[in-house]
């Protein structure tokens, strides 16, 4: 059916139009980072953060982005996969519904709200508890952590159901139980669906602005345990640009937005590929 | 295998428990404090509402300007981008094939995991480029928010525009063809209103995102006390920057229940455009399943 010299004009303007938008976004991204890069250079790769000075180091700010992502991911990742067996038969059926629920209306609540709520919620509790000022990687680490597990435990589940529904009748047969099914079959039969979700939550982790902006205190420094205050390069490039230091500084904003930029899309490439070889395989 | 299933039973129940617990506590809590400050004088403080509603007169302590700077963005942003969405959705299902077509889509792909912070920084260099070339006086405004959200959100709506017209039974092209219809007309009269449910939630998931989005208007001309939106280039109020200023900057408890609204205003928003979303696609997807 596909007939090429009959496609209505607007659609190959609407194609067009898309993919220029997107290279338009890659290449002025791209060109700006690579720009900050030659006229900042070294000084970009240092500790300290003065832009009155001429220090725009921003190594603090790819540390806390890495550690923030990467703890969120890593909780996150694996309560994900715990709320997967839940759904699928290690929890009662009304909670197993109840818990998929929940999911799905997680993924309507903006993060802004999120945000909100744990300040005044989630902050008071941590410095009452564990003390510090309360705006901690901790406390950001917790809210991130929840708000990537419903994209993750969504992709995890189809991978589950699908497996579940080859394996369940010859596992039963074998004398499986369907939560032994679950562990010894299903759980290792997806095991790249598992994995690939993992990157699906690391992309979105890794730029995700609001919470750390709201919760994680913005000091510029390495923090070293859970209770410091740390600056993500996403809050640093919103912080910066909307408190207008302006002049040289812009240059070290758009460094970070090509490093953010690089890892989103070599997270989701990576992705991608993880996909095709498990549709190859399938 | 004992130890195992034992081991996941722990991990299955402690996650189960640490995601309905935190969610409803930080939900609960928002409502418990925000649902009792839903009303008039939330919107419009001391201003009559006939006269905040016409403009005639400037509303300083309550919602809405912020609540109608929102709506004003996400209808600006849905003009954008929806014809080239849904567009490029319905030449992605139909008229592309092989290299072209998955090179398309995976555009698609990564501009959809773009974060959104990077999003705005794209506007405002725009905005540094168009200052240094063309127009020496360019600033963020509304517009330039609305373009780059409309950016954000052309993935959802051209994923969901391309899936819905993919899952219609291949008779009904077979039936448009025999029938002498031309291509044009077999997809103005045939394809999308046999698919409009399912781009109609497209649309709702994407009016949803475009609305919860703060960090790409952070960027590109949201301001804290601007009034209604003047025109495409003035600056503007939106609801969560507002619940995002308050979470930092409040200065008193009038202030802070206020955020409380907002943020109740804004999830319901949402939550009720996701809602729609969902049950558009489920009502399509029942709709054409005896029909494959």
């Amino acid at each position: 059916m596909k007939d090429n010299k009959n496609t209505p004009i607007w659609l190959k303007a609407s194609a067009a139009y898309v993919s220029s938008l997107m290279s338009a976004l890659f290449i002025f991204i791209a060109l700006c980072a690579v720009d900050g890069l030659m006229k900042s250079g070294p000084s970009l790769f240092c500790s300290v953060w003065d832009p009155e000075r001429g220090n725009f180091g921003i190594l603090p700010m790819i540390w806390a982005s890495g550690l923030l992502s990467l703890s969120s991911l890593i909780t996150g990742w694996t309560f994900s996969v715990g709320c997967c067996c839940f759904i699928h038969g290690f929890g009662p059926r009304w909670a197993a519904r109840f818990l998929a629920n929940i999911l799905r209306i997680m993924t309507a609540v903006p993060t802004v709200v999120y945000g909100f709520a744990s300040v005044f919620l989630l902050v008071p509790l941590i410095r009452n508890g564990l003390g510090g000022s309360g705006f901690s990687w901790l406390t950001a680490s917790i809210v991130l952590s929840l708000l990537i597990m419903p994209t993750m435990v969504l992709s995890m589940d189809s991978a589950f159901k699908t497996i579940e529904a080859q394996t369940s009748i010859t596992s039963a047969a074998l004398g499986f139980t369907r939560e032994q099914n679950i562990a010894m079959v299903v759980l290792p039969a997806s095991k790249q669906w598992i994995w690939s979700s993992a990157l699906l939550g690391f992309g979105r982790a890794a730029g995700d602005t609001l919470i750390p902006t709201m919760l994680a205190g913005n000091a510029v420094q390495y923090a070293n345990t859970p209770l410091d205050a740390m600056r993500t390069l996403t809050a640093h490039i919103g912080l910066v640009l909307s408190s207008d230091v302006g002049g040289t500084a812009y240059l070290s904003l758009f460094v970070a937005g090509g490093i953010l930029l690089f890892v989103s899309i070599s997270a989701n490439i990576l992705f991608r590929l993880m996909r095709k070889k498990i549709w190859m395989q399938g | 295998m004992d130890a195992r299933i034992k081991l996941l039973r722990i991990l299955a129940w402690l996650s189960a428990f640490f995601v309905i617990c935190s969610f409803l506590m930080l939900i609960g809590f928002l409502i418990y404090h925000g649902a009792p400050v839903i009303n008039t004088s939330l919107f419009f403080g001391n201003t009559a509402p006939l006269e905040a509603i016409t403009g005639s007169r400037p509303v300083w302590d309550g919602i809405w300007p912020a609540f109608i700077g929102t709506l004003c963005l996400v209808g600006l942003t849905m003009a954008i981008s929806l014809l080239p969405g849904i567009g490029c959705g319905i030449y992605l299902a139909r008229y592309s094939e092989g290299r072209k077509k998955e090179m398309l889509s995976m555009a698609v792909d990564l501009l959809a995991s773009v974060p959104s912070i990077v999003m705005g920084l794209f506007g405002f260099v725009l905005i540094l480029f168009l200052r240094r070339t063309l127009a020496p006086d360019a600033t963020t405004c509304i517009s330039l928010a609305a373009f780059c959200l409309a950016l954000l959100v052309m993935p959802a709506l051209v994923v969901t525009t391309r899936s819905s017209i993919e899952s219609l039974p291949d008779s009904l092209v077979t039936t448009g063809i025999s029938l002498g219809f031309t291509e044009q007309q077999m997809l103005l009269h045939i394809l999308i209103p046999a698919a409009g449910k399912g781009i109609l939630g497209g649309i709702m998931l994407a009016m949803g995102r475009a609305a919860e989005d703060t960090a790409v208007i952070m960027l590109t001309g949201v301001v804290v006390n601007s009034g209604l939106p003047a025109g495409l280039g003035s600056k503007f109020e939106a609801l969560p920057f507002l619940i995002f200023y308050t979470a930092a900057q409040y200065t008193d408890q009038e202030e802070l229940l206020r955020g409380f609204g907002a943020a109740m205003v804004l999830l319901m928003l949402s939550a009720a455009l996701l809602y729609a979303a969902s049950k558009l696609q489920r009502t399509m997807e029942k709709h054409w399943k005896g029909a494959r």
